[in-house]
């Protein structure tokens, strides 16, 4: 703030904490004459709308008299009078870095101990479990749901089917770095209704094995095979998931996979690392990793 | 007689019935999305239906269909009986009166649509947006030009706070709309980022203090000395209160942006005139409850009475929870939580609403030339309803904003947090069941209400009243 915007505040400010005082000094000035104090009850409006005179209550008047000297005070400590600082040089800034590192000081300790034991350690540590459950709360319950279960489009984090592999390192590496899952749009590729038709079908039988008979096989072939491999078993390294089992992460219904192929899907998990630090992320891929054990 | 010689009362009964009117509407939205709340599904699936589109449609409706209603029916009743003269330009005034209801109808079409500037109190469209600014111009040019042709030396002290009410309002309204058009039913605002928040804060908390603190003064400030047959207290203590309280509020946007991007100082400073505000607000409430001193034996038997006093001790209650709620320690707990939406129901239904009925009872038999309404018994089964209704409303949003605030922050003593979003949202459910109930309770009373006025106006042809002397 360049110093004239800054005199203009202070200005306006103590303009309008003088005016406050004047009007109150006006107000409280010795008690109005009895003339005055007569001609201004004797009006009347509307028939019998009067007023009288009364002078201001002493207790009203030192309250707000107060507040005004309070304000003073805390304008002198505090910022606001433009670019001043104050004398506390407090700042909302300063106050959560402040309130940041106490917090560090007090629990650092705890987390960096959590932070150097490996994951198959930790989740035989109930005390461990009983925190990573209180972090999952707080920052993975929103998507994955409150007993992790996940929903649609958000993976559930209790059964064995893993997108990005279930061992302690990905997922340590997943809540850490996040991870983009892509699914790229075929409908133009594929080409014909029919022929996407014949896709959804051969899909939806992967389950029961691949049925190389099937009108949709040679396209699965063409198009899906080196993501999703010729069983169907998903690629983990780059997060496909595996398409012979009865996990969909979009829904199993015909329209469903069909939206799948023809316009793809963006997954997202978004990376924790700035968030929560390395050791905090730890405890929690040991919770994660417990879920499902 | 002639026209000049009668007041024009014709364009007050109308924004009387319609503050009757869209009361209901109004409180019956809030019903669904307070429902809705507690029951998701009660959207059906349907968009217009969702509570992101009904939540303004609710607070547009009672703030400015069933409030601004009110303000305008009484500002238009008070300023002809206090400066003795017909109010000025007829068909200005039948102007505002349907382009008001047009600006209604339209803010009831476009926000179900999702039509929305998105920015809080201020969410119609720029087309919806400039009627608005043509009507309020004629409106300050009703009021105004009338005050202009008074026959009395002094301007009465209700005039002083619709006038503030109806410039400032004007500014407030402009300057927070300037936008670029891009369609019929999109615009892109010109200010950005946070001073695009400032500007939006500025707005919204003067519309709280213009348009629902000061315009509800005025109303306060006529009809508590008619209703109690009492001079008002001190004629000093409203000149230091209206001058203290209309310079001070438009200082306390900022406090709605406490530990945000904004600058430290802009926080403190309205921090700081937010916590002045309490004095000059209390002044209002001191005139008011101190003019039924010598009086009070009058709430005995006169419910309308009943129904001012208790305004003014929601108003008091209100304007020292605010000014509290701002110092940044409190703000810090109570931000983003149901307090902030009980304070503004104890402010919207405490103050505005209860000052409003009771207003309009005393003016709707003076209206239809009745000597009083078509029942007393019911006006005070209104107060009850009411002020039970408020009373419920007001305690559980406290209950559940409270602890929300403190299960929020609560940690464990590895530093964790103690309870997740979901635990502090389950905790609430009761405490939305009882605001519901206290929103249906004050809701019955509205009902009652229609049917009182209903009975009161219906087969009568009110006669032109003759302007009166001045003393």
């Amino acid at each position: 703030m360049n110093s004239a915007w800054s005199w203009y505040i202070i200005l306006g400010t103590v303009a309008s904490l003088a005016a406050c005082f004047w009007l109150v000094a006006w107000a409280n000035r010795q008690r109005a004459s009895e003339a005055e104090i007569k001609e201004s009850e004797a009006h009347v409006w509307d028939e019998d709308v009067r007023e009288r005179n009364n002078p201001l209550p002493m207790w009203w008047l030192w309250l707000f008299i107060g507040t005004i000297v309070w304000s003073l005070g805390y304008l002198v400590y505090y910022p606001g009078m433009g670019s001043y600082q104050g004398l506390g040089t407090w700042s909302q800034e300063e106050q959560y870095d402040a309130e940041v590192q106490a917090a560090e000081a007090k629990y650092g300790a705890i987390f960096a101990a959590y932070g150097q034991t490996e994951v198959e350690e930790l989740v035989k540590d109930p005390a461990a479990l009983a925190i990573g459950a209180s972090l999952y709360q707080n920052y993975c319950s929103q998507c994955h749901g409150s007993a992790a279960r996940g929903a649609r489009g958000f993976p559930n984090l209790t059964d064995d089917a893993w997108q990005y592999g279930g061992g302690p390192a990905q997922i340590e590496h997943s809540i850490l770095h996040g991870r983009n899952g892509i699914m790229p749009p075929l409908g133009a590729v594929i080409g014909s209704d029919v022929a996407v038709d014949n896709l959804v079908d051969f899909v939806l039988a992967m389950p029961d094995g691949i049925d190389t008979g099937l009108p949709g096989y040679a396209d699965y072939m063409k198009h899906c095979v080196a993501c999703h491999g010729p069983a169907g078993d998903g690629l983990q390294v780059i997060g496909a998931p595996r398409l012979n089992d009865d996990v969909w992460l979009y829904g199993s219904s015909p329209q469903e996979i069909r939206k799948t192929i023809v316009q793809g899907r963006q997954g997202y998990m978004p990376a924790n690392r700035d968030l929560i630090g390395p050791d905090r992320a730890r405890i929690l891929a040991a919770y994660v990793y417990s879920l499902s054990r | 007689m002639s026209s000049q010689s009668s007041y024009n009362d014709r364009v007050v009964r109308q924004f009387t019935i319609m503050t009757v009117v869209w009361g209901v509407v109004g409180m019956l939205v809030g019903l669904i999305i307070a429902a809705q709340l507690i029951w998701p599904s009660l959207n059906f699936d349907v968009p217009f239906l969702s509570f992101g589109r009904l939540r303004p449609l609710h607070t547009n409706a009672v703030i400015f269909a069933f409030g601004g209603s009110a303000l305008f029916a009484t500002a238009y009743y008070v300023v002809q009986r206090t400066c003795h003269v017909r109010l000025a330009y007829d068909k200005l005034a039948a102007f505002t009166f349907w382009g008001w209801q047009a600006v209604i109808v339209l803010a009831a079409i476009t926000l179900p649509l999702g039509i929305t500037q998105s920015k809080e109190y201020a969410e119609l469209e720029w087309p919806i947006d400039l009627l608005i600014a043509v009507v309020w111009v004629a409106f300050a040019l009703v009021f105004l030009v009338t005050i202009g042709r008074r026959r009395v030396k002094h301007i009465y002290v209700a005039n002083w706070f619709y006038a503030a009410f109806i410039l400032t309002v004007a500014v407030l309204h402009i300057f927070n709309n300037i936008a670029l058009p891009v369609t019929l039913s999109k615009s892109y605002q010109i200010y950005t980022g946070v001073v695009d928040g400032m500007m939006q804060w500025w707005y919204g908390h003067n519309a709280v203090g213009f348009f629902l603190t000061a315009g509800f003064l005025g109303m306060m400030y006529y009809f508590v000395p008619k209703q109690a047959q009492r001079p008002i207290y001190s004629y000093r203590l409203s000149v230091v209160h209206f001058w203290a309280l209309i310079s001070i509020y438009m200082w306390a946007g900022p406090h709605h942006l406490h530990y945000t991007s904004l600058p430290n100082w802009a926080q403190s400073l309205g921090m700081v005139f937010s916590v002045i505000l309490l004095a000059p607000s209390w002044g209002g409430m001191i005139n008011g409850i101190m003019t039924l001193s010598g009086a009070w034996h009058k709430l005995r038997t006169d419910p309308i009475l009943k129904f001012m006093i208790v305004a003014l001790s929601f108003y008091g209650m209100s304007t020292f929870e605010g000014p509290m709620m701002s110092i940044k320690t409190v703000n810090a707990l109570s931000h983003y939580t149901d307090w902030t939406i009980g304070h503004v129901h104890s402010g919207a239904l405490g103050w505005v609403a209860m000052m409003t009925i009771g207003s309009l009872y005393c003016l709707i038999p003076r209206l239809y030339g009745k000597q009083a309404m078509y029942s007393t018994r019911l006006i005070d089964v209104h107060f009850w309803t009411s002020t039970i209704g408020v009373v419920l409303y007001a305690v559980s949003m406290w209950i559940s904003g409270i602890t929300q605030g403190l299960m929020w922050r609560a940690l464990n003593d590895d530093g964790t947090l103690t309870y997740s979003f979901i635990e502090s949202l389950k905790f609430t459910y009761p405490y939305y069941g009882i605001r519901l109930l206290g929103g249906l309770v004050f809701f019955a009373g509205m009902l009652v209400m229609v049917y009182n006025v209903y009975m009161t106006v219906r087969r009568t042809v009110p006669e032109p009243q003759a302007v009166i002397q001045p003393a």
